[in-house]
């Protein structure tokens, strides 16, 4: 008995996460999957109608301007987010005074929820109200600062949101990842007559590769489910400007009664996250095996 | 989740069961009475005037003897509580009731969810109590699914008089109007129009201009039948015109604001206008406002003869226990009671679903809406409100949300505007 169980305790002990991942991930995604074929409108109805509801996203002219705003928002908020915690982190690297006090500071907007940061900024960036009105109070009149209010430009005021809630965090995954080089190979670069930036990029940064992967991952996940941050900074506008994918979803299968239409756009989204990944993790992978 | 009220009920039941197993069979008719079952209901009315309405109903309820669950999901239009809503009656355990208006009666009627109450409305004669175009949308398949508690009238015009005397400026009675006017008051420095850039919001002053220049014909036509032809015309791009020229008169902070923050800005006289329906006057009188000398309320401009409504109604859904669908009854009757229609509306703005009440206590905008929902129920002014899903299916009224706020938040013409509507329309039908 006992050595059933030592045998079979770590199985027992995980299958039930397995089992709820298998039926709540997996087996919802099966289930979006078959209603994206289907004409279900207000209640999922088995009418199958092929790739009917595909057709009918992808001639909605909201549609593509979700995936053109994911695209925009992907690739400017992890890049942004990347680059600004990587500096941040650093130059907290550099025995500083008050490390502790400073690295809390920035790592404090992951604390806040994206509900209250959009709000926040949707008043800072408020013309009537925040950044814009500062400064024609102070005496510049001409002072113009309203992408919140553009239809062009909303969709970098989420990004500016985004930046600045998720770099802080950043910061911490490379600062973790600086601490755990070996200063050795530091010393060794700095006798062979390496400058400070070189030495950072040709030796630190690849030592580092391992973070910079998994904060790709993390914040490319945190970017396709941006939902909340759109839904309380801008609403999705001026219009429906700054609509992301996942917002479509939701309004579509929710809101409007087009659950064949929504699901389809879930499974668009979803192939574009594979699509991504995949190779991603599958380069990432090979290359730590050899 | 269950109130006081419904464990005070259960201890009854509970005590009546004992009861019943020692006494005679002769009591067991006078404890039905007390038993008389509970009703679920789920609604969306959870700020002040609202929750108070919904408390009045309830009260009026335990009087008859039926208990009340509040099954209330918060969330403005009631987007939250109708996903809520679907769960529930796809687990096969709907609520009694819920607030359900429009198109959607129907659509959940041809899912086979509702209820029918009919009995309930021969009884009382909800045929002759309620206009024909309000007991239409009531019923499914020529039978009442539902009961409707008011009538929101959606082409108003609010208007703070100080702003329009201070600007030389009068209230606009047609859209060619509107624009001369709107002229004057942002010349003399004040927002012509204060608007919230949401999508419903931009429907909503839509709506307006539809029914003013394009009459209540082509709105029918247009926007209820959704006829291609009709929506392909030049009124459409001439309506396009129109709700293009309202770009220059918001304030360039609009994009995002909520309705109440636009109609505080009347009442601050920041601006002079405001087009919303009905609900707006409680801001008004929660800010100490009188009408006639701190707002006025008129017809959207050349829309004075028609009236666009709004019906808030709960929906029955079918129920297996004998005793709730007595309360399901007893709930139908009591919402077209005039108590509750009477106190209802005063809190909420609107006027009574059902014709020949008491008019004392309603204000001036009120008597104005009753005389034109009567008025204009006879020349065929009245007519569904699309910006508010009654006049089609959520489908097609998001087609038309997100046609008309993207023109209105972008610089596109007039044609170009008029093209994206058709075609968004026809790929929602």
């Amino acid at each position: 008995m006992l050595n059933f169980l030592e045998k079979h305790l770590p199985k027992i002990v995980i299958a039930p996460t397995t089992l709820a991942m298998i039926v709540c991930m997996y087996g919802f995604i099966l289930w979006t999957g078959l209603l994206s074929f289907t004409k279900s409108r207000m209640m999922p109805q088995w009418e199958y109608v092929g790739f009917e509801q595909y057709i009918r996203l992808f001639e909605n002219p909201r549609w593509h301007v979700a995936l053109d705003n994911l695209a925009v928002f992907l690739i400017l908020f992890i890049a942004i987010s990347l680059a600004l915690g990587l500096l941040l982190a650093i130059f907290l690297d550099q025995k500083i005074r008050n490390e502790g006090v400073i690295r809390t500071i920035y790592l404090y907007p992951m604390a806040i929820s994206f509900i209250v940061t959009g709000t926040a900024w949707k008043w800072i960036l408020n013309p009537g109200l925040g950044i814009e009105k500062i400064f024609r109070d102070m005496g510049f009149l001409d002072f113009e600062f309203r992408w919140l209010v553009e239809q062009d430009m909303a969709i970098y005021t989420i990004v500016i949101a985004a930046v600045w809630q998720s770099s802080g965090f950043v910061m911490a995954m490379f600062l973790a990842g600086l601490r755990g080089v070996d200063d050795n190979l530091v010393k060794a670069a700095k006798i062979d007559g390496a400058s400070t930036f070189r030495s950072y990029w040709h030796v630190i940064l690849p030592i580092m590769r391992p973070v910079f992967f998994s904060a790709v991952v993390i914040l490319t996940h945190i970017a396709i489910k941006s939902f909340d941050l759109v839904q309380a900074l801008t609403g999705g506008g001026p219009g429906y400007s700054s609509d992301l994918p996942a917002n479509f979803m939701y309004t579509f299968a929710f809101n409007r009664a087009q659950m064949g239409l929504g699901a389809a756009s879930a499974m668009v989204m979803l192939f574009g996250v594979l699509a991504v990944l995949i190779p991603y993790l599958y380069s990432e992978l090979r290359e730590r095996e050899t | 989740m269950m109130g006081a009220i419904n464990t005070r009920e259960e201890n009854i039941m509970n005590k009546n069961k004992k009861f019943t197993a020692i006494a005679a069979a002769a009591f067991l008719a006078s404890s039905t009475a007390v038993t008389a079952g509970e009703v679920e209901v789920l609604h969306w009315w959870t700020s002040g005037g609202e929750a108070a309405s919904v408390n009045y109903l309830k009260e009026k309820l335990s009087g008859a003897g039926v208990s009340w669950t509040d099954f209330a999901v918060a969330g403005g239009g009631g987007e939250n509580a109708m996903t809520v809503l679907k769960s529930r009656a796809i687990s096969g355990n709907p609520p009694t009731a819920a607030q359900i208006k429009g198109p959607s009666i129907q659509e959940w009627g041809d899912l086979g969810f509702l209820a029918d109450i009919d009995s309930v409305a021969q009884e009382n004669d909800w045929d002759n109590l309620l206009p024909s175009v309000v007991s239409d949308v009531m019923k499914h398949n020529g039978k009442y699914v539902a009961a409707p508690v008011n009538v929101h009238r959606v082409n108003w015009l609010w208007s703070n008089p100080e702003v329009f005397r201070k600007s030389g400026a009068t209230i606009p009675t047609t859209w060619d109007d509107f624009m001369v006017q709107a002229k004057k008051i942002q010349d003399a420095g004040y927002i012509a129009l204060a608007h919230g850039g949401q999508a419903w919001q931009d429907a909503t002053v839509f709506e307006a201009v539809v029914l003013g220049v394009g009459g209540p014909d082509y709105y029918q036509k247009a926007f209820v039948e959704t006829d291609i032809a009709a929506l392909e015309s030049d009124t459409t791009t001439a309506v396009f015109e129109t709700f293009g020229n309202l770009r220059q008169f918001i304030d360039s902070n609009s994009p995002g604001r909520d309705w109440n923050v636009a109609t505080s800005m009347v009442i601050n006289g920041e601006a002079a206008m405001q087009i919303m329906g009905d609900w707006a006057k409680g801001e008004f009188k929660v800010a100490g406002k009188s009408v006639g000398t701190d707002y006025t309320c008129t017809a959207a401009p050349g829309t004075s003869g028609s009236f666009t409504f709004n019906v808030d109604s709960f929906a029955f859904f079918s129920q297996s226990d004998s005793n709730n669908q007595q309360a399901q009854k007893v709930m139908a009757k009591e919402i077209l009671g005039s108590d509750f229609q009477e106190v209802f509306n005063l809190n909420k703005g609107s006027i009574p679903a059902r014709l020949g009440m008491s008019r004392d206590k309603f204000d001036s905008c009120a008597h104005d809406s009753m005389d034109a929902f009567v008025a204009s129920s006879q020349t065929g002014g009245l007519v569904p409100s699309f910006a508010h899903g009654m006049a089609v299916s959520s489908a097609v009224s998001g087609a038309i949300y997100d046609a008309v706020t993207n023109f209105f938040n972008s610089d596109q013409s007039a044609e170009e505007g008029a093209k994206q509507l058709v075609s968004a329309v026809k790929a929602a039908k």
